[in-house]
């Protein structure tokens, strides 16, 4: 708690003495125009807000580990760095190919691809790279297993990888992109299967690992022997080498872009943070935004009375002015779009217009704080008192709870915030010691499967992902329904009735302003484009950096 | 002497295993653990089987007393364990961190003791003048500015008026001693000062406590040189207390720098120590703990040491 307060007091005071020092705000810049001939050489230097704890991608949850080590993996089909939504083949020679009854996907690998160590990738490698990922051996962890319950089986040639799946299933081409599906040797996982867990490649990436300094700093160096090249014919990566600096304190990652030691960070700053380095850096900086597919849930305990009522869960929704809300909040935290469980925006978002007619969405926030009122008395819940369980994370919970309190006390509910550290606030979120929390959710893609993995019921996937604790059969049936249904217009209908039912119907659990991604950096880095998620397109193999 | 020496060594046993286990309990006490931080804390969706499974192949699963059994008999080895959070040896961890911490302790130290000293004796000698008012408002201002404060001060200076910002990488001394002190005299700077103000308010009220004594009298009256006098019979006696003060803050300071490393991005042992708590990492925070409680263990017994050489009327039995 006194490390919070000395950190949040350690931002405040820089923010104040930046803003006495410097002119008036100025408005985020574009990015760099397109169009450049990329430049080759440089190295591009960025922090990284935190350590990974492991090397291997596949059994690591944070980001920590995808930028400084994405550079030096491929994946089988990856994000066209050009085009976020896009997705293009990597390794892979081509696109899936699948069979009539989509239940077998082959994939046809490139023939040029080299592990640092200089030995030919063959689908032997992309095989057990994927049998590691989704049929991992006794006593080894892979973090996403459950994203790849489809598959039946895989086999390979030296060209070409074959999955199996037990039924169709629309996000599966999406989870072979997955940015944390790093190719690895299949003899190096046959050596030691957590070889990977201990060393840093081979890979195939466009970068070689060069050293990492344990709490300071990570290099890669141009791979030469790379098989990518941009569509000039040139050989990627542009970039001669890159270094990861690892730099916790935000006050310190700030200082080092304002500092030019470092020329971007990949996650996002705040709004402040943003507006200080423009007006210190003023033409120097460059500015990208974009909506993020990370969320908070307002996730009342439905195992505790009296969040077991449908109207006192209703009651707290619908009490909510979102609109209001992201406007306000935008300001001073990273939150802002309004939506449903699909990312505003996103591919699978629900119109405004359809949205406005869900519990919490109503643009008459008046009549709707009515309605909640009504809604508590009729569950005989007026002068409702609860603890709303957070975290101690400055940004953006802090501030949001805040706005919480103030929303819920508008209708006669009395909350109490309780910020707790994040170890603490996991234990109470998984043992369901608490009445209402924040829960929160960041994926690395627009995609049904996952972004409403934590609306299964909590007897099929624990309380490690339904926090809320209910059990319902028929959103399960719904959930599944939407996985299986390969045309797009008829899953997103699907996705929708999903959305009606888990926020209006039964209002389970519902979102908060969903967040938005600030990266404010040195104009001279080209060839990076912001995404919707801070976990794909790290690998660098596009960027460039200008004289 | 030498049984009063080997006696305190072997007290330092006893101390050291009480430290340990009232680490090992209390970090048992608070709530939440590594797994769920680990596979949680960044958004994603995990199973119930993964984390069941990974507490399980460290071992968190086994009752307490047969953890602590484990850790003790190690310990007991000179093994510290791995981390639970990266894997590796907390040994290795901390040797990693330990130079940097060392360095700039001992930096802070040369700084505190070059300002505290002369500072002190003059604010002494010339009590109730201009001068000592400007010296005790100095040192006061060490002790109520925070030293991250002054940190993050003399970083926006830095940036503000040089353009400039001091290496964010560690580079060991023997490699580049210009990058390394360009990165750690900030902040040295920084902490000296505030250490520096307690340790010269002390010298300060211990000159003025041994200018009144009989013997300083008594070298003034047979004739010796206000210099000779101070320095060989004031400020000599004077420094008991001063060196006290001195090692403990030294001792302090190789892992109480938390904010301060944070500000100047110094990978040392406070930061170390604060990440291991928010992660739970048990084995690196009671390796941690251990280390910190005999660096103050040995220091205490060093000081106890050097009062024997300081003043030759101490003699322990």
């Amino acid at each position: 708690m006194q490390h919070r307060r000395v950190s949040t007091l350690l931002i405040g005071i820089s923010l104040m003495l930046a803003a006495c020092a410097q002119g008036p705000r100025t408005s985020p810049t574009s990015p760099p125009v397109a169009g450049e001939q990329p430049r080759p050489g440089g190295t591009l230097t960025f922090v990284v807000a935190s350590e990974p704890p492991s090397f291997d991608a596949h059994r690591e949850t944070t980001y920590a580990i995808l930028h400084p080590g994405s550079p030096q993996y491929s994946t089988l089909l990856r994000y066209d760095p050009n085009d976020l939504t896009k997705i293009i083949p990597d390794v892979a020679a081509s696109m899936p190919e699948f069979s009539p009854d989509k239940l077998t996907a082959t994939v046809k690998l490139r023939t040029d691809v080299k592990f640092h160590d200089g030995t030919p990738m063959t689908g032997e490698d992309v095989l057990a790279t994927y049998n590691k990922i989704v049929f991992p051996p006794q006593g080894v962890a892979s973090a996403r297993q459950g994203a790849y319950a489809a598959v039946e089986s895989m086999s390979a040639t030296k060209d070409t990888i074959v999955f199996k799946l037990k039924y169709p299933s629309a996000s599966f081409v999406a989870s072979l992109a997955s940015p944390w599906n790093w190719i690895y040797s299949a003899a190096k996982l046959k050596q030691d299967i957590k070889w990977y867990e201990k060393n840093v490649g081979p890979g195939t990436g466009p970068f070689v690992f060069d050293k990492y300094t344990k709490g300071s700093d990570w290099t890669g160096k141009k791979n030469p022997d790379y098989f990518g090249k941009d569509k000039n014919g040139t050989q990627l990566p542009y970039l001669d080498g890159y270094k990861a600096i690892f730099i916790v304190d935000v006050t310190a990652q700030v200082n080092a872009i304002r500092g030019k030691t470092a020329q971007i960070e990949f996650r996002g700053f705040t709004p402040e943070q943003r507006d200080t380095l423009a007006r210190a850096l003023g033409t120097d900086l460059a500015i990208q935004e974009a909506p993020w597919i990370c969320v908070n849930y307002i996730t009342p305990n439905t195992k505790k009375a009296p969040f077991n009522d449908v109207r006192v869960r209703r009651a707290l929704t619908i009490a909510l002015d979102r609109w209001k809300m992201g406007e306000d909040l935008q300001k001073i935290t990273s939150l802002r779009d309004i939506g449903g469980l699909m990312r505003p925006k996103g591919p699978f978002a629900m119109p405004d217009a359809d949205l406005a007619k869900i519990a919490g969405f109503s643009r008459d926030a008046a009549a709707a704080k009515q309605q909640a009122r009504d809604l508590l008395k009729a569950a005989g819940q007026e002068g409702l008192k609860f603890n709303l369980l957070n975290r101690n994370t400055p940004t953006p919970y802090e501030p949001l709870a805040i706005r919480l309190l103030d929303e819920w006390k508008q209708v006669g509910i009395t909350v109490t915030n309780q910020p707790k550290q994040t170890t603490a606030y996991f234990a109470d979120l998984d043992s369901g010691n608490f009445d209402v929390a924040l829960d929160f959710n960041c994926d690395f893609l627009d995609e049904p499967d996952l972004q409403l993995a934590k609306f299964y019921s909590v007897s099929r996937v624990g309380t490690t992902l339904n926090r809320a604790g209910f059990n319902d059969t028929k959103l399960d049936g719904m959930i599944d329904a939407q996985s299986r249904e390969t045309d797009p217009e008829k899953r997103k209908k699907l996705v929708w009735d999903i959305e009606r039912y888990a926020m209006d119907e039964m209002a389970y659990m519902s979102p908060s302003p969903w967040w938005f991604r600030i990266i404010p950096y040195s104009n001279k880095v080209r060839g990076w484009k912001v995404g919707s998620n801070h976990y794909t397109n790290q690998d660098l193999v596009s960027v460039w950096l200008a004289p | 002497m030498q049984r009063y020496i080997a006696g305190r060594l072997l007290l330092m046993v006893p101390t050291l295993v009480g430290v340990a286990v009232l680490t090992f309990m209390i970090m048992r006490l608070v709530p939440g653990d590594i797994v769920q931080l680990r596979f949680m804390a960044g958004g994603g969706t995990v199973s119930r089987a993964l984390i069941d499974a990974e507490r399980h192949r460290l071992g968190l699963d086994k009752p307490m007393l047969e953890q602590f059994t484990d850790w003790m008999t190690a310990a007991a080895r000179l093994d510290l364990g791995t981390s639970l959070w990266t894997n590796r040896p907390v040994i290795e961890e901390i040797g990693l961190r330990l130079g940097l911490s060392l360095e700039l302790a001992l930096l802070a130290t040369v700084i505190a003791i070059a300002l505290a000293l002369p500072l002190g004796v003059i604010a002494a000698l010339k009590q109730d003048t201009w001068v000592d008012y400007a010296i005790r408002v100095f040192s006061i201002g060490g002790l109520a500015l925070p030293s991250f404060w002054i940190g993050i001060l003399t970083i926006l200076l830095l940036l503000t008026v040089f353009r400039w910002l001091p290496p964010l990488t560690f580079t060991p001394i023997w490699e580049d001693p210009v990058q390394n002190l360009a990165q750690l005299i900030w902040p040295a700077l920084a902490v000296g000062y505030r250490y520096s103000a307690v340790a010269m308010r002390m010298t300060r009220s211990s000159v003025l406590e041994v200018m009144r004594e009989d013997y300083v009298r008594t070298a003034r009256a047979k004739g010796l040189g206000e210099r000779l006098v101070v320095v060989r019979h004031a400020l000599r006696n004077s420094l008991l207390p001063v060196v006290t003060v001195i090692s403990l803050e030294f001792a302090f300071l190789i892992g109480g720098l938390v904010v301060t490393e944070q500000v100047f991005n110094l990978n040392g042992i406070g930061k170390l120590l604060v990440d291991a708590v928010v992660n739970r990492d048990y084995t690196m925070i009671q390796g941690l703990v251990l280390l910190l409680a005999s660096v103050f263990v040995i220091i205490n017994f060093l000081v106890d040491m050097l009062y024997l050489v300081l003043d030759p009327r101490i003699r322990y039995a």
